[in-house]
């Protein structure tokens, strides 16, 4: 029997029993369209997060307290601080372009009638250059503001917004923690992280005022610094450790109180996180495709057990166990390439839907869209393979005699 | 004339479970072509399962049956398949057609399994459905047909490949008298033509259309009411 016909044999036994072959194929359809839409969403995430990593620039390193621990990070009492100065003697390294000391606390902004609560972060003049972010009206502050701990701040778009509306924030007053801050500019709008947090929402002062004035502290939680090059960054990285051992008193052999992250780092890390994502969802809508199959495989069984006397007269007239294999195994194949083909349309459709709502980008990749296709088939023929097999052994006798 | 059929020392052994059912217990016989030979015995007579073996459904556990002069009792399932195929047409007393398939569509069945065009498939059906009788029912199923009409097709679909021989087993068991008798008409017509008709009945007016009577009883031949049937009836 040649393929094509035994392919019409099958798909005439299909289409008498219309609503039983598309309940079987159910299963399929809802894994392929799981599959193909979750790895669509997270492939959409990742580009997100991978474009908006490029953008943030890729020649800048933090200096972090603590030591290094897996992923999170460990402080005693015995943990030495980071301090100013620690920033200065970095600055002074030949592929360093940059550096700002970085320390932050949350306080309410109040003006007149109306309050905020937000971030208050004390940077040096060199984090607008670090971050390529820049006063969008009025100005930073400079060096000898930060010299003379003076009360002055830059805002935010949220916080401008929140707390000014449309009106101009330069000049006015406002109070924080106590202080009374004269506004001297409000930044340019940068937008959320990739894990959703508000970035306009921060108020930039001084780090020493915030050391001095609003903290009463005399370290920095971290330094941010920036290199000539990109190519730079693995040995600064290098010249800023032997740096600060020197200036910790941390003897050899001893572990840093410090750790540095890099651009790099956190661009892997999140990578790995989204492929492990990628991979957790893939897996999980996988096996609703494993349990389509087996759908597929109770539904032939049973098509196989009501259908024993059919077989027994196609094997009478000279059917062969192979022609009778080949019969329910294209059956099978049939219903989940059918069913594949309406999820992968049916996924699509989620997708589309998906990132009307989220507002996020999605990559239906034209790489799911095929393994979600292949994945299918296979199931369709191991899943298949059983009941066609049970199907192809039967004696012709006891099947004719089957009531 | 030469033998179609012949068969010799034939033993079927079933197992099941324990016991073992010694259901032929060496039959010999010979059937020339052309013949028409009804096969009668009570049940568990062995005759079914004589049946199956001359109809390649199943081995016999010793002897041999040689068809057309090739031994075919030693042949191996899908070598089986291809001889009942081509050489033998089945006629069941319950009809066995396809029950979600139209007349057409049963009757060109075996042609699938040859690898038969589509195109002659339906062209052989059409002719084989009007050498019945039933030219102008193709596209009818089953459930439109009587029980006759069902079982012309029946008829249809076995001679559909020019077979070697026609078995039917007891194939007016559920008709009625008037239509048995159309139904052993068609028979009588093939076998006129050439065709060798081995048929199981117990109804002794259906076996009289035959020329001769074989008679099974616990897996032994009783009776083989022989040529001399015939030769008797010429004098």
């Amino acid at each position: 029997m040649n393929p094509i016909v035994a392919f019409k044999v099958s798909y005439r036994a299909l289409r008498k029993n219309k609503v039983r072959s598309l309940l079987t194929t159910l299963g399929i359809i809802i894994g392929v369209a799981a599959v193909i839409t979750m790895v669509a969403i997270t492939q959409g995430a990742k580009k997100l997060i991978e474009e908006q990593l490029v953008s943030l620039g890729g020649n800048s390193l933090i200096v972090n307290p603590g030591k290094r621990a897996g992923s999170g990070v460990t402080q005693n009492s015995q943990t030495r601080s980071l301090t100013a100065d620690d920033g200065e003697a970095i600055r002074s390294l030949g592929g360093v372009t940059h550096v700002s000391p970085i320390l932050d606390t949350t306080e309410n902004i109040i003006w007149n009638n109306r309050n905020w609560f937000t971030a208050i972060v004390g940077v040096s003049p060199e984090f607008t250059l670090i971050n390529d972010w820049f006063p969008e009206r009025g100005n930073f502050f400079t060096d000898e503001e930060v010299m003379g701990a003076e009360r002055v701040c830059v805002l935010g778009r949220t916080v401008a917004f929140n707390v000014f509306g449309y009106q101009n924030p330069i000049g006015e007053t406002v109070r924080i923690a106590n202080n009374s801050f004269r506004v001297i500019g409000v930044m340019g709008a940068i937008g959320q992280t990739p894990g959703g947090k508000d970035q306009d929402d921060i108020v930039l002062v001084p780090y020493t005022t915030l050391q001095k004035r609003i903290m009463g502290v005399t370290d920095v939680e971290n330094i941010s610094v920036s290199v000539r090059d990109q190519k730079d960054i693995p040995f600064t990285a290098a010249q800023i450790t032997q740096v600060l051992r020197e200036r910790h008193q941390i003897r050899p052999g001893m572990e840093d109180d410090f750790h540095i992250k890099t651009q790099v780092d956190i661009i892997e890390r999140i990578f790995t996180i989204s492929r492990i994502m990628t991979i957790l969802l893939g897996s999980i809508a996988s096996i609703s495709l494993i349990v389509g199959g087996i759908g597929i495989m109770n539904i032939m069984l049973v098509s196989v057990t009501e259908r024993i006397k059919e077989i027994g007269i196609r094997m009478a007239v000279g059917a062969r166990e192979k022609d009778i294999l080949v019969q329910f195994l294209i059956e099978a194949i049939v219903l989940s390439l059918v069913g594949g083909l309406i999820g992968i349309l049916l996924g699509v459709a989620a997708t589309k839907t998906a990132s009307l709502l989220t507002q996020w980008p999605t990559l239906v990749s034209f790489g799911s869209i095929i393994l979600a296709f292949s994945f299918a088939a296979l199931i369709g023929i191991f899943f298949g393979l059983y009941p066609a097999k049970k199907a192809s052994k039967l004696d012709p006798i006891e099947a004719l005699r089957y009531e | 004339m030469e033998d179609i059929i012949l068969v010799e020392n034939l033993h079927k052994i079933y197992k099941t479970g324990d016991l073992d059912v010694h259901a032929l217990r060496g039959i010999s016989l010979s059937i020339r072509k052309g013949a028409f030979v009804s096969v009668m015995g009570p049940s568990g007579s062995g005759k079914s399962t004589f049946m199956n073996i001359i109809g390649c459904l199943d081995r016999p556990t010793s002897g041999s049956y040689f068809l057309e002069g090739n031994k075919v009792s030693s042949l191996e399932k899908d070598r089986l398949s291809e001889v009942r195929n081509r050489k033998i047409g089945f006629v069941f007393q319950n009809f066995n057609l396809l029950s979600r398939a139209s007349a057409v569509e049963n009757v060109e069945l075996p042609l699938i399994y040859n690898g038969t065009s589509l195109r002659k498939r339906t062209e052989l059906a059409k002719e084989a459905l009007a050498m019945v009788g039933l030219e102008g029912r193709e596209k009818h199923h089953p459930s439109q047909l009587s029980g006759g009409q069902q079982q012309r097709v029946a008829i249809a679909r076995a001679i559909i490949n020019k077979p070697s021989i026609i078995l039917a087993d007891e194939p007016t068991g559920n008709l009625d008298s008037k239509t048995s008798s159309e139904i052993m008409e068609i028979f009588k017509g093939l076998n006129e033509q050439g065709k060798t008709v081995l048929m199981i009945t117990h109804d002794t007016e259906i076996a009289a259309y035959a020329e001769r009577t074989v008679l099974f009883r616990d897996g032994k031949l009783l009776e083989d009411g022989g040529v001399q049937k015939k030769e008797a009836v010429k004098r």
